[in-house]
């Protein structure tokens, strides 16, 4: 009978590389290849489960119980480092007494194919390791392509939504930006100031210097305005000469009259443009949520507009609080 | 076309002719695009336009264009990816020949809607085949041509290839195996090294 057991061997190192031979006390007869190569060789002669930690099933404990496993999938765990998990099953020799064990990394192949180096020649040419690591290479490639295009997209997108909320001549926010950060800001009940700013003699400058000089006074002016107010305050463009610009937790009155001040004595300086000087002004008007009880979009604009026609009747180039309106003139 | 043929066109102007010849190549070619993306499907008639405008603005032959295409995908660091899914194909040159039966399938797994050529490979004497290509893009045989020499340069082969031009609506490819241990080719570990 043991005559015929090595040119079974022999078949079976072709077929099935990571194969194993148990004689009936559990020590190993005969390695396949791959296996030699995995464990470095010098396997023959030795126990099973001094290579091999059985992990499941967990009630097989001895020899005779492992060898009771006939066609069960085991899960075993190679005691040396880097104590790869190997997947088993076992068939009594038909030859003979013992057993044969084939093998197979299962889903650590990955890990299996760096550590221990193998190349296809360890596989047998109908396994289907190489076509999954084949997979698994084109799909991280495809994946890879899928993931840098999303993030191009992803920047793309950001671009669009940037312009959306951006006023293209000023790069200030634009009237549908201020309308939902204003909103924003009296949900979450922060108490701010909110200032309409209308340029006075604009018109002026666009009749008598042409429309690029109106182009660079709005250019100047947005920069004027993005320089007197702090990183968080929104400053939007609302109209053709028309800006908003709010201010959130400043509600101090001497503040404000500070930086309307400021702001408005700043935009009065004449503005040169193509030799000449643009001479402009500004009007404005101001409401504090802290006047409110409870403050609305509707309330605070109509307010600010109020105030602002108000400054405009008393002669431009100023900045009036609604609130030091005669009652009469609140809406 | 996928986008993943016309980025291989645009890594192979870029890198062997600089991006400003690309550039001058896309907009001549009016494909309407400053940039293919991979992940993209453009129509048939753009990749012919700018293989077209390519070999113009190069004063090639469009042939060559494509066999250099070939050439480039095979053995160019910056798309190693692609020279390492064709080796798995075979641990030899043969067996690799044998594969490429497989490919469009095989490149159909990792992106279900990439349409390769169809490819047929066919003995004729010891060491001699014939690769039958169908595609609708018309040179792709001369893709594989430049793909297959820089194969057999990867493996150490010695092999004579020639484009037989089309018959039957296909393009044919001879391949001869001169010698098979001709140089020691580029090594090919399984797994990917970091």
């Amino acid at each position: 009978m043991t005559v015929q057991v090595a040119p079974l061997a022999e078949a079976l190192d072709m077929l099935c590389p990571m194969h194993l031979h148990l004689d009936a006390g559990g020590r190993i007869v005969h390695a396949g290849p791959t296996l030699c190569k995995v464990l470095s060789g010098g396997l023959v002669g030795r126990e099973f489960t001094q290579v091999f930690e059985l992990e499941r099933p967990r009630k097989v404990r001895t020899i005779a119980q492992l060898l009771q496993t006939a066609g069960q999938k085991l899960h075993l765990r190679l005691r040396t480092p880097p104590h790869t998990r190997v997947k088993a099953v076992l068939a009594p020799h038909p030859l003979g007494s013992g057993a044969l064990v084939d093998m197979s990394f299962g889903i650590s192949i990955l890990d299996a194919v760096r550590d221990f180096t193998l190349s296809s020649a360890d596989f047998a040419p109908t396994d289907l390791t190489i076509e999954m690591l084949y997979l698994v290479e084109a799909k991280s490639a495809a994946m890879e392509a899928s993931r840098l295009l999303n993030e191009r997209l992803q920047d793309a997108m950001l671009r669009v939504e940037e312009q959306a909320y951006s006023d293209t001549l000023t790069g200030l926010k634009n009237r549908r930006a201020f309308d939902h950060l204003l909103g924003h800001l009296l949900e979450g009940r922060q108490d701010f100031a909110l200032m309409q700013l209308d340029l006075d003699f604009f018109k002026q400058v666009n009749d008598t210097l042409g429309h690029a000089a109106g182009d660079h006074v709005l250019q100047t002016v947005a920069a004027i305005m993005r320089e007197e107010t702090r990183g968080d305050d929104i400053v939007a463009r609302v109209g053709g000469d028309e800006f908003i610009l709010v201010f959130p937790g400043l509600v101090n009155r001497s503040r404000l009259d500070e930086v309307a001040a400021r702001l408005i004595e700043r935009i009065r300086e004449p503005i040169p443009f193509a030799g000449k000087n643009a001479a402009i002004s500004a009007s404005g008007g101001v409401v504090r949520s802290v006047d409110y009880i409870a403050p609305t979009v509707d309330a605070l604009l109509g307010d600010a507009d109020t105030a602002l026609y108000a400054s405009k009747d008393a002669g431009r180039g100023r900045v009036t609080f609604h609130l030091d309106l005669p009652k009469s003139r609140s809406a | 076309m996928h986008g993943l043929i016309n980025t291989a066109v645009q890594s192979f102007c870029r890198d062997a002719y600089g991006t400003d010849v690309w550039n001058d190549v896309l907009r001549r070619s009016g494909a309407g695009v400053v940039e293919f993306e991979a992940m993209l499907t453009y129509d048939d008639p753009i990749t012919d336009a700018v293989v077209n405008t390519m070999a113009r603005v190069l004063s090639k032959p469009r042939e060559e264009v494509l066999e250099d295409l070939g050439t480039y995908l095979v053995s160019h660091p910056n798309v190693e990816n692609l020279r390492r899914l064709l080796r798995f194909g075979g641990v030899t040159f043969e067996e690799f020949l044998y594969s490429l039966d497989d490919l469009p399938d095989r490149a159909r797994l990792a992106v279900p809607d990439i349409d390769l050529p169809q490819l047929e490979l066919c003995d004729r004497d010891e060491g001699e085949f014939v690769l039958i290509c169908r595609s609708p893009f018309d040179g792709a045989g001369h893709v594989f041509v430049g793909i297959l020499r820089a194969m057999a340069d990867d493996y150490g082969v010695l092999a004579l290839l020639e484009h037989d031009g089309p018959i039957d609506g296909a393009e044919q490819i001879s391949i001869k195996l001169l010698e098979r241990a001709f140089a020691r080719g580029r090594q090919f570990d399984l797994a990917v090294v970091p």
